[in-house]
């Protein structure tokens, strides 16, 4: 019965549906739990109680509520608008998002897409959802929309660097560009035991600049810009923006989990559920931050990143290679 | 076990089952959304007043040199990569002449720095 299974998991042509379909249901499960977890902890860091009704037991199903309401809302697309792009915007930033997805290593043999350069495809596809914020601001054709989409470019090329520098540092040390193997060369605690911790900060904060959460935010500054790029947005597009960010936080976590903090090892038994709770545990930090921090000014966030991050991380690269190349073990 | 090309193919079904998704969320929107659209609804959104001068306007990008800067470093990135990689192997040497190129970027920074270009202008 079970070898029946196995065999019938070896067939590549059953084997593959099951995977695509997993990856779509962890997308749709995954930011929904961080959504509701970021309306629980902010609620209750300040001292509210966050939503009680939806679902009975301390609001559960609110973000399923939420959905079912945006299904319903009128799509408003403004007669100034670019139409077509304004329409294709959200699915040009969402599909990305999703796509990250199948390359995450989730177990010792669930890898739902593997590849020697998973580390180098992540990051690319990661970069793609800024296209659509840049269609979503310039063809709103709306004051708000253009100078927020103009911070968000800026926001994310400054950012992008620091992020692929403290990942090329963890591809010296382990060697390869495939998840699966960066994950397998570290011991349960991963790679923050060592120089590379350093590039576990370079590659978090980084990740919160390119995620424009707080205090990252400036592209939508709510208190300057109303909504940044997503002011005109209305109905499920705009949900569907937003369900990119809860996905990028959930994806980022995961990459960042994958490349520092051993990924799906634990300290005993190694599994999918170690991944989980890695990154729920970052998903809180990114809930944290958004909720300690004021929001940096555009210049600071700038000179931030060139003038620290930058830096930084080109010294970790040569630290890592020293120690690689002189066989100074870490 | 998949082979390099079964790996495409997994890429293509979830590129496939992603743009689905959105392509049924959508469909459902538009059975279940009511539309009545009326002049107030459809105008550009400036903070309720009525929309000053064309949309699209001019706008001062203040940080474009940082754009430059950008592409001298990412250009660095896609060299990093297969250096990383593959250095530990080469030995000694890959590593110093790597230590070269990211000191001369690093000077290009510095010189940047200095130039005044990462100040607010």
């Amino acid at each position: 019965m079970i070898d029946a299974a196995r065999d019938l998991l070896d067939n590549y042509w059953v084997l593959m549906p099951v995977k695509v379909l997993a990856v779509l249901a962890i997308f749709l499960t995954f930011p929904l739990v961080v959504g509701y977890m970021e309306h629980k902890v902010m609620a209750h860091m300040q001292a509210r109680l966050g939503p009680m009704e939806a679902g009975r037991f301390h609001g559960v199903l609110q973000l399923v509520a939420d959905g079912i309401k945006f299904v319903q809302k009128e799509s408003i697309i403004p007669k100034a608008a670019d139409k077509w792009v304004f329409a294709l915007a959200p699915a040009v930033a969402l599909i990305p998002a999703i796509l990250v997805f199948g390359f995450i290593p989730y177990g010792p043999d669930l890898v739902p897409i593997r590849s020697d350069v998973g580390l180098f495809v992540t990051l690319a596809l990661s970069s793609v959802s800024v296209i659509g914020v840049l269609m979503a601001a310039w063809s709103s054709a709306n004051k708000y929309s253009l100078m927020g989409g103009i911070r968000a470019a800026a926001q994310l090329i400054a950012y992008e660097l620091p992020l692929v520098l403290a990942a090329a540092a963890v591809a010296m040390q382990a060697g390869s560009a495939d998840l699966a193997v960066i994950v397998e060369r570290q011991g349960w605690w991963g790679y923050i035991v060592g120089p590379l911790v350093i590039g576990f900060f370079v590659y978090g904060t980084a990740a919160l600049a390119e995620l424009t959460r707080p205090p990252f935010d400036m592209p939508v500054a709510d208190s300057e810009l109303v909504f940044g790029h997503l002011t005109e947005y209305t109905g499920l597009r705009f949900a569907f923006f937003l369900l990119t960010e809860y996905a990028g936080i959930v994806s980022q976590s995961a990459i960042a989990a994958t490349l520092f903090l051993g990924g799906w090892k634990g300290p005993f038994l190694d599994g999918p559920w170690w991944l989980a709770a890695k990154v729920l545990a970052l998903s809180f930090v990114v809930i944290w931050a958004r909720s300690t921090y004021p929001r940096l000014r555009e210049d600071q966030l700038q000179s931030f990143a060139w003038l620290r991050l930058v830096p930084v991380s080109l010294a970790l690269l040569l630290v890592v290679g020293f120690l690689k190349v002189y066989e100074v073990g870490i | 076990m998949t082979t390099y090309f079964q790996a495409y193919g997994t890429f293509a079904a979830l590129l496939v089952l992603s743009i689905a998704f959105v392509a049924v969320a959508f469909g459902a929107n538009r059975l279940l959304r009511p539309n009545r659209p009326t002049p107030g609804k459809l105008t550009t959104y400036e903070s309720g007043m009525d929309p000053v001068g064309t949309t699209w306007s001019q706008t001062q990008i203040r940080y474009y040199v940082f754009a430059f800067l950008f592409v001298i470093f990412d250009v660095e990135s896609v060299f990093l990569f297969p250096w990383a990689l593959v250095f530990a192997d080469i030995g000694v040497a890959a590593f110093w002449e790597m230590v070269v190129f990211i000191g001369v970027l690093a000077i290009g920074l510095l010189y940047a720095f200095k130039k005044g270009v990462l100040r607010w202008a």
